[in-house]
């Protein structure tokens, strides 16, 4: 049990952020995200620090937890600084080596890059690391259930997230496990050349692959067995309801992204 | 020539908000040719624990010897320490790849660089060690029944000729007849090959009947050490760990409340029926 919730980056606590309506998230996320690509000054930006620091304090996960998400992208933000700094035009070159010239805006441009594509991460990790990912996939279900009128089918875009998230760390320990079945059984995955190692694998792909079939045919005759039939006439034994904290949430929100389109308009 | 642990620790996912210790300070010795049964309700560390002894998780802290090394030397060679320590995973059908039996059983030979001839010889020995019927050894595995399967796969380490054999709850999920099937399979490789013998279990019941020496886990440390007779004496204390003396344990211990003379440290059905008619005459 442990180990599922771990894979989903949950990180269990005790705090507001963690208590909010999963929905309340999701819209957060968004206005933090669009945020990022509508400040222009100082202000702007300082406000959205504020908001920032204000979630990450709430939340209560550590902060060396949320900055973990941004080691797997480290050469992606390093590659579009390095390409906003050569290649933005400008008048004034404040360095020349040979063809390469960097100009003042291509430096502002680099630097707002790295911050926005941090503060993207941070920000949307917050979410992941609050949420597990039945509340997220609830919370998409009921968030998107207006689009079901138009013949989206909402309810089983959502079974299918839930279902495959509660089946990825089952097969990532599955894997572990029968990877050390085999090692016992001698095998060693990391010998040889590229041709060599793919065939190494097949002792781990065969039985891996019987065991998700095993799996899914199970999980669908469990499913049948207990009628299920899709969406329609569905009720939730945990409907999602909005509370005090929720429209409080939604008011700040508000308030923020507010804030955040006036400075625009003023440019700040 | 034995296992030797010396204060092993096991923690899993360290320095996560899942950190869980498995294994608390850990000290045994696994001399050769014993048959020894490893108890403990789920989630005690009984499978941590073997896992160590073939060396496929490293302790967080603490020493493990194997036959005089130390396993964790720079160039102590697992690969071989794992063709000496055998060990069956629970459900280990769940492993099986090959598209023949016989080939699924030579895989663990192969892997120790024996020849194609070698490795069949081994096979075919194994097979018929778990005694599986020679017209199905050139069919897939995926078509046995599930007690079939589960004797090839046990054949599969086997072929390796272990010095050491470890079973991870080898009769789970099996009915009775299997159940048998699968224990006396064990003490005979035992009798006949002498070799060591390692048994994990959460029924004391199986247990009592073939091993010479308990050790039973208590969330992640070891409870008691000892033969049968004396670990059963504390079949109070095992109940508070969650794990239950053999029924036989219980009976006798009433019987005797009850003003008849008989031996209490009667463990299986055998000697509780001699111990009886002997105190009824
Ligand atoms: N791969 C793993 N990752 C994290 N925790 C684990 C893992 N395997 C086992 N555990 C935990 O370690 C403890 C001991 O487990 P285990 O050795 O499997 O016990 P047993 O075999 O006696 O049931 C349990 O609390 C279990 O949840
Ligand atoms: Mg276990």
């Amino acid at each position: 049990m442990l180990r599922e919730i771990t894979l989903g980056q949950y990180y269990p606590a005790d705090s507001v952020i963690h208590k909010l309506d999963p929905r309340v998230k999701l819209v957060a996320t968004l206005v933090y995200v669009v945020s990022l690509f509508l400040f222009k000054g100082v202000v702007g930006f300082a406000v959205i620090t504020a908001f920032l620091v204000l979630a990450v304090k709430l939340s209560k996960v550590p902060f060396l937890y949320m900055i973990k998400g941004l080691k797997a992208i480290v050469i992606l933000m390093i590659l579009s600084a390095l390409f906003n700094l050569v290649l933005t035009p400008g008048i004034n070159p404040v360095f020349v080596l040979g063809p390469i010239k960097v100009y003042p805006e291509g430096v502002r441009m680099a630097v707002l890059m790295l911050i926005r594509l941090s503060y993207l991460i941070v920000g949307t990790s917050i979410m992941t690391l609050t949420t597990t990912p039945n509340q997220l996939t609830d919370g998409l279900e009921t968030g998107l259930a207006p689009f079901s009128k138009i013949g989206v089918p909402v309810h089983a875009i959502a079974m299918m997230m839930s279902i495959a998230l509660r089946f990825i760390p089952i097969l990532i320990e599955e894997t572990d496990l029968i990877m050390k079945a085999q090692m016992a059984r001698g095998a060693d995955f990391e010998k040889g050349n590229i041709i060599q190692k793919a065939k190494n694998m097949v002792p781990l792909l065969v039985p891996l692959f019987v065991s998700a079939f095993r799996r899914a045919d199970d999980l669908a005759m469990a499913m049948e067995a207990r009628c299920y039939t899709g969406g329609a006439g569905r009720t939730k034994m945990k409907p999602l309801r909005y509370g005090k904290a929720d429209a409080l949430a939604y008011i700040v929100l508000f308030a923020f992204l507010a804030t955040v389109i006036v400075l625009r308009i003023f440019g700040y | 020539m034995s296992i030797i642990l010396d204060h092993v620790n096991y923690t899993y996912s360290t320095g996560t908000a899942y950190e869980i210790q498995a294994l608390k300070d850990i000290n045994l010795t696994i001399e050769d040719g014993q048959f020894i049964g490893i108890i403990g309700h789920t989630g005690s560390g009984k499978s941590t624990l073997i896992q160590h002894l073939n060396g496929l998780i490293k302790a967080t802290s603490g020493a493990i010897y194997y036959n005089g090394q130390d396993i964790y030397d720079e160039d102590y060679d697992l690969r071989t320490l794992r063709t000496k320590v055998g060990l069956v995973f629970q459900y280990p059908e769940h492993q099986l790849f090959e598209t023949t039996i016989f080939d699924d059983v030579s895989f663990g030979p192969k892997n120790q660089g024996l020849s194609k001839e070698e490795a069949g010889l081994r096979a075919f020995e194994a097979l018929s060690m778990v005694g599986l019927d020679e017209n199905l050894y050139y069919q897939s595995p995926f078509e046995l029944s599930g007690g079939q399967k589960r004797r090839v796969a046990i054949a599969g380490v086997i072929a390796m000729h272990p010095d050491v054999i470890i079973l991870d709850e080898p009769t789970a999920g099996l009915d009775p007849k299997g159940r048998d099937e699968i224990f006396d399979l064990i003490s005979k490789m035992h009798e006949e090959k002498n070799i060591t013998v390692v048994l994990v279990s959460h029924s004391m019941e199986d247990v009592a009947k073939y091993v010479q020496r308990i050790i039973v886990m208590n969330d992640g440390e070891v409870m008691f050490d000892d033969t049968p007779d004396e670990v059963f004496k504390h079949y109070k204390e095992l109940e508070q760990a969650g794990l239950a003396a053999p029924q036989v344990t219980y009976l006798m211990h009433e019987l005797k409340e009850k003003g008849l003379d008989v031996d209490v440290n009667a463990t299986t059905i055998d000697e509780a029926k001699r111990s009886i008619l002997k105190a009824l005459c």
